[in-house]
């Protein structure tokens, strides 16, 4: 599939797509959204690129191949499990960290519930690259 | 025979290595010394409990108890375990693999010691699941090796089904108590006793120790699991692992020792795999099973010990967990050293090594004593203290104390034969070069021998500090534990002498004694190592048969099995509980919503009609979208996003699916879709007449509501969807995406296999490009 017009309107697609994965996993936690959406769009986006241009084109952007980043997130969210423990709660208690909070404002929210949603995010990518990936082998 | 040496030139090691190297050995040194200062609090006052809650809403804590009988073994293996490290460091100097091997020996030590220091039923069960995994690793080191990848599957094998067995032991113990820590089980006696479940957590339990600790009849592993580099043997297979079924029967003494079928089954199974694995050593010419079969013989012995309720009894046991440690550490690694200074550890390939390899036969010896329980060893006053021990056995002394005589003989001549023999009489020519081992080798047994004879010549320093508190913590009472070399003139003295005398006879008649053997076990019709084979194949045939029929390949068939099941016990369920209600609100339905209907129409319809996949797979994919619309009009967002996204990538996938297949052009004949429309409808009828009864009840749920008020004070997050994923069920969530990498690599790695040539097995694995 080499369609100038594709080709030409994936450039600008695929970095909004990805764009706007990044917003759907940051306002999860308070608006739909979260790491499995974000994971899906995120990987809709590398599909659309693939069908673009190639698939070896797609590897090439993604850099790391789609396994490693799906075992990389999984131990991610393993690693939000640590906090917690180390202070002495349950694994998974999610912790927070407000930065620069003054009054009426809470500051910028920072957390181990984030790290594994970061995760979640990077897991569900690179298990569906990996399955795609290897259907469209050429 | 094959031999394991992998001496020879090796480069220089690097100072990284070096460095590396010094801190794998800190790590058990430090352990070590942490476990010593700990002797004196422990004795002195109650034990240490510390840890940190794991699962709270299961009552599952990760948490460690440290008392006397903990103090011991993790001393133990931590103790043991830095001389074996530092030994194997020597022995597998040069081994492309000794990163893999030491990453494997330290998980073991992990596991074990974990295990030991446990304070929980439940912490105790998956440390005592590592130390199994590390077995099967460390057993199937040399992996090329087909022998030795069968006796690490088989040692697997057989300890993973002991501990299924432990774990549902474990769980009920926990159950009847109400606990799973050990503070409350091990003082929960009288109720677990009374209790109608007694009887099948201590077979349960039972089991799971009989097959760790290799008594009859799951024996046989432990032999097999020689195919391990020697110092796994010495490690694993003598000193640690293979004890932690007896560890966990003296932690388990308190509350559910005592009964008549505990003493009864301890004292028959102990002695009975005492006795025979004595006999069935003496038939051993390799060095090294010759081994395997005495540390069988002594695991009996322990397990007899464990089946009394006189303290003198256990406090024999608890001497001899240490006598064994120390002696069969140090003779395995003797064994290491002959192997692998002369490349051999046949007996019949083996003799005069004394002139060249001195020091070895200096340690040889003193563990042999030890081994042989002469004094002034350790070894002697353990079985002196075996004797007065078995003799106060109340349900049968006298059983248990031929036995034990008929076992110590046995392993006497067996210790004559390990520790003197391949070091008497001529040097065989091809033997003529051979030198003595670095200081590297044998400075571990040295240790090892060293300490059977210093706590020999000085028994008062392990009596208070180490015996006497590990005793106790088995009693669970206050007892102290006196060691003396020289008790007077008495009957145990006298059965130490039957003993000498009976063991000397064997090792004068040892030739003999094996050339019957050889004779009767060739007249035997099978032995438990071939029944294994034969019970593996029946099973994995077995396996074949219902695979055929039932994993038959064609996902069709599959599909229809599911959804038939589904509907017929559905439907099945409903006339149970008789809700036939059909009372639907057409009136509130507003325009938008019909319209979202009818896309969900349309694309079902054309899905029907079309008679081209791919168009059918895109009409399906318009029906997703229109359900996912029909999720958004009735307030779940989450849920139709991911719908419309997975609908998305699931056209996509599965388009370029069917691009690739060549026979899918068209779909299936008339008489397949009669039956699919049948099946399709009875689906559809009873889902929809399930969701309609459902939506009959009133919907309370009191979690709905503690979701709604806890998400933003707690969790800090609006979206109850996804606090409930991220936060309040993380683990679930963590669960699923484990699933989710390990469904993706599982299906990545089948397709990519279908599309390769295949490689024949064995051939190089270098992937072509």
């Amino acid at each position: 599939m080499s369609s100038v017009i594709l080709q030409g309107a994936t450039r600008l697609l695929v970095a909004l797509i990805l764009l706007f994965s990044v917003y759907m996993l940051m306002r999860g936690h308070n608006l739909p959204g979260g790491g499995f959406i974000a994971g899906l769009i995120a990987s809709a986006a590398f599909v659309l690129y693939a069908l673009a241009w190639s698939l070896q084109e797609a590897r090439a952007a993604l850099r790391v191949s789609p396994v490693k980043l799906a075992a990389i997130g999984a131990l991610l969210s393993l690693a939000s499990a640590v906090p917690g423990l180390l202070k002495g709660f349950p694994p998974f208690t999610g912790l927070w960290l407000f930065i620069g909070g003054g009054e009426g404002d809470k500051g910028i929210p920072i957390s181990t519930v984030l790290l594994f949603d970061v995760g979640i995010y990077l897991a569900v990518l690179g298990a569906v690259l990996a399955l795609f990936f290897t259907i469209e082998v050429d | 025979m094959d031999t394991e040496v992998h001496s020879g030139d090796q480069p220089p090691t690097g100072w990284g290595e070096r460095i590396w190297s010094l801190a794998l050995l800190a790590f058990p040194l430090g352990v070590t010394l942490w476990l010593l200062s700990l002797i004196g609090p422990v004795r002195e006052h109650a034990p240490l409990v510390f840890g940190v809650s794991w699962i709270p809403s299961l009552g599952v804590e990760l948490n460690f108890l440290i008392d006397g009988l903990s103090l011991l073994f993790g001393l133990l293996v931590s103790g043991v375990g830095f001389f074996v490290a530092l030994y194997a460091k020597f022995y597998l100097r040069g081994h492309p693999l000794i990163q893999r091997f030491f990453f494997y020996l330290f998980l073991f030590m992990l596991g074990m010691l974990g295990l030991v220091l446990a304070g929980n039923l439940i912490t105790l069960f998956v440390f005592w699941e590592i130390t199994t995994i590390a077995s099967y690793l460390l057993i199937g080191f040399n992996h090329e090796k087909a022998s030795a990848r069968r006796s690490a599957l088989q040692a697997l094998l057989i300890t993973a089904v002991g501990g299924l067995a432990l774990l549902a032991g474990l769980l009920l113990l926990g159950m009847i108590v109400g606990s799973y820590n050990f503070v409350e089980v091990l003082a929960a006696k009288d109720k677990v006793h009374s209790h109608a479940l007694y009887l099948p957590i201590l077979i349960l339990v039972l089991i799971g120790a009989f097959t760790k600790s290799a008594q009859l009849p799951f024996h046989f592993w432990l032999p097999n699991a020689m195919a391990a580099p020697t110092p796994v043997s010495a490690y694993l297979h003598s000193a640690t692992m293979v004890k932690a079924g007896i560890y966990l029967l003296a932690r388990m003494y308190p509350v559910l020792g005592g009964s008549e079928a505990w003493l009864l089954t301890l004292n028959i199974v102990g002695a009975v795999t005492a006795v025979i694995a004595a006999i069935l050593a003496m038939r051993q010419t390799d060095l090294k099973l010759a081994l395997a079969y005495t540390t069988v013989v002594a695991l009996g012995i322990l397990i007899m010990f464990l089946g009394s309720e006189a303290s003198v009894a256990i406090a024999a046991a608890i001497t001899f967990i240490l006598v064994h440690s120390f002696y069969k550490a140090a003779l395995f690694m003797v064994v290491g050293i002959i192997d692998h200074q002369t490349g051999t550890r046949e007996l019949t390939a083996l003799g005069g090594l004394g002139r060249r390899l001195p020091i070895t036969f200096a340690i040889a010896a003193a563990a042999g004593f030890s081994m042989a329980g002469f004094p002034p060893f350790l070894g002697f006053i353990g079985k002196e203290l075996k004797y007065e021990g078995a003799l106060a056995i109340a349900e049968e002394p006298t059983f248990v104390a031929w036995a034990a005589v008929f076992a110590n003989a046995l392993m006497v001549a067996i210790a004559a034969t390990v520790a003197l023999r391949p070091f008497w009489g001529r040097l065989p020519e091809k033997l003529q070069s051979v030198r003595e081992a670095p200081p590297g080798l044998w400075i571990s047994p040295l240790v090892m021998a060293l300490l059977g004879l210093t706590f020999g010549l000085a028994p008062a320093l392990i009596a208070d500090t180490l015996v006497g508190p590990a005793v106790t913590a088995t009693m669970g009472r206050e007892e102290s534990v006196s060691l003396k070399l020289w008790h007077g003139i008495n009957l145990p003295l006298v059965m130490s002498i039957t003993t000498f005398a009976l063991g000397a006879l064997a090792f004068y008649l040892q030739p003999q004694i094996r050339t019957l053997l050889n004779r009767i076990a060739n007249w035997l019709p099978a032995n438990s190592d071939t029944q294994w084979d034969r019970g593996l194949d029946l099973f994995k045939r077995g396996a074949a048969l219902h695979t055929r029929h039932i994993q038959h390949g064609i996902l069709k068939h599959y599909l229809a099995a599911v959804f038939a099941v589904a509907s017929v016990l559905l439907l099945w369920g409903l006339m149970r509980s008789g809700g036939f209600d059909m009372a639907v609100n057409w009136e509130r339905l507003t325009v938008k919503e019909w319209a979202a209907m009818a896309l969900v129409f349309a694309g079902s319809l054309v899905a029907i009609c079309t008679r081209t996949p791919l168009t059918a797979i895109c009409s399906l994919g318009g029906m997703g979208v229109g359900i996912a619309l029909i999720f958004l009009f009735f307030g779940a967002p989450d849920v139709a996003i991911t719908q419309l996204l997975v609908e998305t990538l699931f056209l996509v996938l599965v388009a370029l699916t069917l691009h690739r297949l060549p026979h899918a052009t068209e779909v299936s004949g008339t008489g397949f879709r009669f039956v699919d429309a049948l099946l399709a409808v009875s689906v559809g009828t009873t889902v929809s007449l399930t969701i309609l009864a459902v939506l009959q009840q009133p919907l309370i749920s009191p979690t709905k509501e503690y979701f709604e008020l806890a998400a933003v004070p707690e969790a800090f997050g609006r979206n109850i969807v996804n606090v409930i994923l991220v936060d309040f069920r993380a683990l679930d969530t963590f669960g699923e995406v484990v699933v989710v990498l390990v469904a993706a690599v599982g299906a990545a790695a089948l397709l990519r296999r279908k599309l390769k040539p295949s490689v024949p097995h064995g051939d190089t694995q270098e992937e072509q490009t």
